[in-house]
């Protein structure tokens, strides 16, 4: 039991970054971003649980695909681009779902929430770590697609097509995870919620893949792209205004 | 430094809270009890900012809830039933990543500070999924107190922790209580409760039956205090309608 002690010997204080200024609370947001960024890519290092079932389930439909669909050359520049971007949506969901699921079984989503910063930190935080994540799966399935079904998929044009794609899937993916996580059936419920609404970046994500690999004209593969850009930006900016709200109890 | 007044929280259509009046003056530790299902855990994360008010007033040091909850998180540490840390991170790692959140700058021999605070210095490049209950218990207080707030909240922070972690606890609270803090615990412990804090409340249903002074309780009969205190309010009541107000304990 507790008794009345001498008091402790003084402790260096906390100093906290003056916030008067914009510049000073730009900078804690930005240093915030970076914090959540760094705290998910350093555990994922660690951990590699995310990655590991990211690229099996990528690998394994990458395979089934190629057994089941033997095609000629223009056959298989037809439907690559469908495969590619049916395994990023379903690789991306799972980490998607597995990111913010982590957060919110073993508590620590509410440590985020106290912090002092814009919640808005924290959705961008996530973002950029389940796009890097995204990404790095991406890299890694473009050679195997190049080998497995002899279509060049490493090249520059058909590179911005799947960054773009992939950040508006992250976007709206990890906002619609964060309102996803409090359901119980939230593995059910993030790919009922995200797939109709990421129809548009995955359609134009295809149109222009195909366009890419086929060798189409230019103003046949620009409206997609131009699609796809305009998506990125709407949905990272409502995103921006509306996640405080979403990642409420 | 912290005030409701007729504070309501409603999940759906039950009722959780059920307009709770709570005053904890600055620097003085409150320690709520109350049987499971209370409304103790809902209190503490209206006020932690975790969730908002169905209806009524709340302030947490000084400052309205939720119109300015930016500013009290920055001045409120909290120790919740989980221990809000990343397991594969080392306990310094954590606690970088919760100084960068709340923008400290030089934190390197804070973080020292907290950890020789709760007996964990050694431990510093360990990953927590080392660490026990009662090690991850102590991080969480260290993570709690980083930033130096000016109010703590413990939600039964006494849970699975061994003897020697509970009384590291106990001293945490002592030199909170000296330093000036403002203090709301959470706890099943009555005795603890007791020897803890300068007041008790005990919150029953969603509503506070019971408010008193420590020092004037005598620890061996407030059981009973607290079982009839939990009585007043009845049994389940299909209706949802609570006993008239002179039925409750008071002070």
């Amino acid at each position: 039991m507790p008794t009345e002690s001498a008091p402790a010997p003084a402790q260096p204080r906390a100093t906290a970054l003056p916030m008067a200024s914009a510049s000073a609370r730009l900078r804690h947001y930005g240093r915030s971003v970076g914090a959540v960024l760094w705290k998910d890519l350093s555990a994922e290092l660690r951990s590699k649980e995310l990655i590991s079932a990211m690229l099996v389930f990528a690998l394994l439909v990458i395979l089934i695909f190629n057994f089941a669909l033997e095609l000629d050359r223009t056959g298989r520049e037809n439907v690559a681009a469908g495969i590619l971007w049916v395994t990023t949506a379903f690789t991306g969901t799972l980490g998607l779902n597995r990111s913010l699921a982590q957060e919110k079984d073993r508590g620590s989503l509410d440590g985020l929430l106290l912090a002092p910063v814009d919640r808005s930190a924290l959705y961008f935080g996530k973002a950029l770590g389940n796009l890097l994540f995204i990404l790095t799966i991406q890299v890694i399935m473009l050679p195997v697609f190049t080998v497995l079904f002899d279509v060049n998929m490493v090249q520059p044009m058909l590179l911005l097509v799947v960054v773009l794609g992939a950040v508006g899937y992250s976007a709206v993916g990890t906002l619609l995870a964060s309102l996803a996580v409090h359901s119980r059936s939230r593995d059910v419920m993030l790919p009922i919620l995200l797939f109709p609404v990421a129809l548009p970046v995955l359609v134009s994500a295809v149109r222009a893949t195909g366009g890419v690999l086929t060798a189409a004209a230019w103003d046949q593969i620009y409206p997609w792209l131009n699609l796809l850009l305009v998506y990125d930006v709407i949905f990272v900016a409502m995103a921006f205004m509306v996640f405080d709200f979403v990642v409420e109890e | 430094m912290i005030q409701t007044r007729s504070l309501r929280k409603s999940f759906g259509l039950r009722p959780v809270l059920r307009g709770v009046d709570l005053e904890v003056a600055p620097g003085e530790c409150l320690a709520l009890v109350g049987p499971n299902g209370a409304g103790k855990t809902t209190l503490l994360r209206i006020l932690a900012t975790l969730t908002k008010p169905t209806a009524g007033l709340v302030r947490v040091a000084g400052l309205p809830l939720p119109a300015a909850a930016g500013e009290v998180r920055r001045r409120l540490g909290v120790v919740a039933h989980h221990t809000l840390l990343y397991s594969d991170l080392t306990a310094d790692e954590n606690l970088q990543f919760y100084a960068h959140m709340y923008a400290l700058i030089g934190a390197g021999p804070r973080i020292v500070a907290v950890l020789e605070q709760v007996g964990l210095a050694a431990r510093r490049h360990d990953l927590v999924r080392t660490f026990s209950r009662g090690m991850q218990q102590r991080l969480a207080i260290a993570r709690a107190l980083l930033h130096d707030p000016e109010v703590l909240m413990f939600d039964e922070p006494y849970t699975g922790l061994d003897p020697q972690a509970a009384d590291m606890l106990d001293q945490v609270l002592v030199a909170a209580r000296q330093g000036g803090r403002t203090t709301l615990l959470t706890t099943h412990d009555l005795t603890r409760a007791l020897a803890l804090a300068d007041r008790v409340a005990i919150l029953a249903r969603g509503i506070i039956v019971f408010s008193a002074a420590c020092r004037g309780l005598d620890p061996r009969g407030f059981g009973e205090t607290y079982a009839a205190a939990v009585a007043s309010v009845g049994a389940f009541n299909p209706t949802g309608a609570l006993p008239s107000p002179e039925r409750t304990l008071r002070s």
